[in-house]
């Protein structure tokens, strides 16, 4: 051992090969345990920092958020979801969750809750939804835990139904919030993907009225995320500037943004 | 006399010592995304040889019900993954490594002839230079599979807005497949490597640490010199 430490502070030029052998190979493998160490301690750092509500760190959120300003410049009313013929649609669809349809539920009383900007409270029923100029969609649902399926959907585009009822404020706002009637389920949307010319208001499934279990009567369908924010029953539609909250996001850790 | 000889760049040292983190927690992370949805399987029929992957196995790794976490890692090592894989691919471009790193004409033949001395079946050695032929094709195939994980990786994330790129590979559910299949084989590739890295011993191992390789003084005029320089000809061309 002494002799390597004299060796260390020996000129490489005046020691044998032997000898710089071993220097060289101490040395470099004191670098690579010591770099090592550094990323073990490193990892333990940065699983241990402090977590918000999602259990999700700052700096992993500021990654996602990075993440969602390189990808978000992507979502543009030319890219569609692949569509398929109607013959190719499951039936039934699956069904993969019951928040905030699970509460008891009276559909002759429902309206939707549309919260404008300034206050007021639009208050729809389904005809004012219905009478609006149908959309249909054929496209693969794609669940945030990795299945998909091709399903038939039938509602009103999103973005002609802000117009009928003449919600232009609303939709130069950046966030667009749903929540079920009974407040349990909420998602937040960024306006671009609500506008997307495949998200809609939608009250059929093949062709039916929605079943129960997959949000009757109204629900939303955006084909350009998965479908955590895919929300069944709306009952209160809302807009913001500021991130609207989204219950996978802000409870469970997920990606605000989410988009396909 | 042994002598010193150069063996790995600093450069690339630091890729390979900086790639095997990240993939393992790429792959880890990964792990936890599939438990979600883990629908893949070896089999025929209705007879199944290999369960991806038995419960016994998630339970022992703690996998179970950590998607969101599995997700967000995925998507912030991501660049590290991309963007030491792009360092590295650079890198042996502009260095002349990948000349070395290349299969050639001869390495499929090399090759099989390491195969059949690695299997014990025949006692000839194969010409050893930087890298023989099996490692040529290995170390070139880690990188087409890299490039191949991370579009198929695309594909899966941003499947409407890059659909040219998802159409191109055969579709959402055939990039999962793919993306999975691809991992399967880096866990192959490390179990192989780790095994001929111990086989090769000390020197080869010690060489990916410190760079060099000790050399005696015959080996270096008969083999060593002659593919080392060899190579070193080939990088100046």
């Amino acid at each position: 051992m002494a002799s390597f430490l004299k060796n260390i502070l020996t000129k490489n030029s005046k020691l044998n090969t032997e000898q710089l052998i071993q220097k060289k190979t101490i040395l470099s493998f004191s670098f690579f345990f010591l770099f090592a160490a550094i990323a073990v301690l490193g990892w333990q750092w940065f699983r241990k920092l402090p977590s918000d509500s999602g259990k999700t760190s700052t700096p992993i959120r500021k990654v996602l958020d990075a993440n969602e300003n390189i990808f978000a410049g992507l979502v543009s009313d030319k890219n569609l979801a692949k569509t398929y013929p109607v013959s190719q649609a499951a039936n039934p669809a699956r069904v993969n969750g019951n928040l905030g349809t699970k509460t008891p539920f009276d559909s002759a009383t429902w309206v939707m809750n549309v919260i404008q900007a300034k206050g007021d409270t639009l208050k729809l029923k389904l005809d004012d939804i219905r009478k609006l100029p149908k959309t249909e969609i054929v496209f693969n649902f794609k669940c945030i835990e990795g299945w998909s399926q091709i399903t038939y959907w039938g509602g009103v585009k999103f973005s002609d139904f802000m117009k009928a009822y003449n919600l232009s404020e609303e939709a130069a706002m950046k966030y667009l919030g749903l929540r079920t009637p009974d407040k349990e389920y909420y998602v937040g949307i960024d306006m671009p993907s609500a506008l997307h010319p495949q998200t809609l208001l939608c009250y059929e499934l093949n062709g039916q009225a929605l079943p129960m279990d997959q949000g009757y009567p109204l629900r939303l369908i955006i084909p350009v995320k998965y479908g955590i924010k895919s929300l069944k029953r709306i009952g209160d539609m809302y807009f913001s500037n500021e991130r609207t909250p989204d219950y996978w996001a802000d409870e469970k850790g997920y990606d605000y943004f989410s988009g396909l | 006399m042994k002598q010193i000889v150069k063996k790995h760049p600093l450069s690339i040292r630091w890729f390979h010592w900086i790639n095997f983190p990240v993939l393992a927690i790429m792959i880890w992370s990964g792990l936890l995304i599939y438990w979600a949805n883990d629908v893949y399987k070896i089999g025929f029929g209705s007879t199944t040889l290999l369960k991806f992957f038995p419960d016994s196995f998630y339970k022992a790794l703690n996998v179970p019900f950590r998607l969101s976490e599995g997700m967000a890692y995925h998507f912030v090592f991501m660049w590290l993954f991309f963007l030491n894989g792009i360092a590295y691919v650079v890198y042996t471009i502009f260095s002349g490594e990948w000349r070395l790193l290349m299969p050639n004409r001869k390495s499929f033949k090399e090759a099989w002839q390491v195969l059949l001395h690695d299997l014990r079946i025949k006692k000839m050695k194969p010409p050893q230079g930087k890298y023989n032929g099996a490692q040529r094709i290995a170390y070139t195939a880690i990188i087409i599979m890299g490039i191949g994980s991370i579009l198929t990786g695309l594909a899966i994330y941003k499947p409407v807005q890059l659909y040219w790129l998802c159409n191109l590979i055969g579709g959402y559910e055939m990039a999962r497949i793919l993306h999975f299949a691809l991992t399967i084989g880096y866990v192959l590739f490390f179990l192989i490597h780790i095994f001929q890295v111990i086989m090769a011993g000390w020197n080869n191992f010690r060489a990916m640490i410190t760079g060099f390789e000790v050399k005696k003084t015959q080996d270096i005029t008969s083999v060593a010199d002659e593919t080392n320089e060899a190579s070193d000809a080939e990088i100046k061309k």
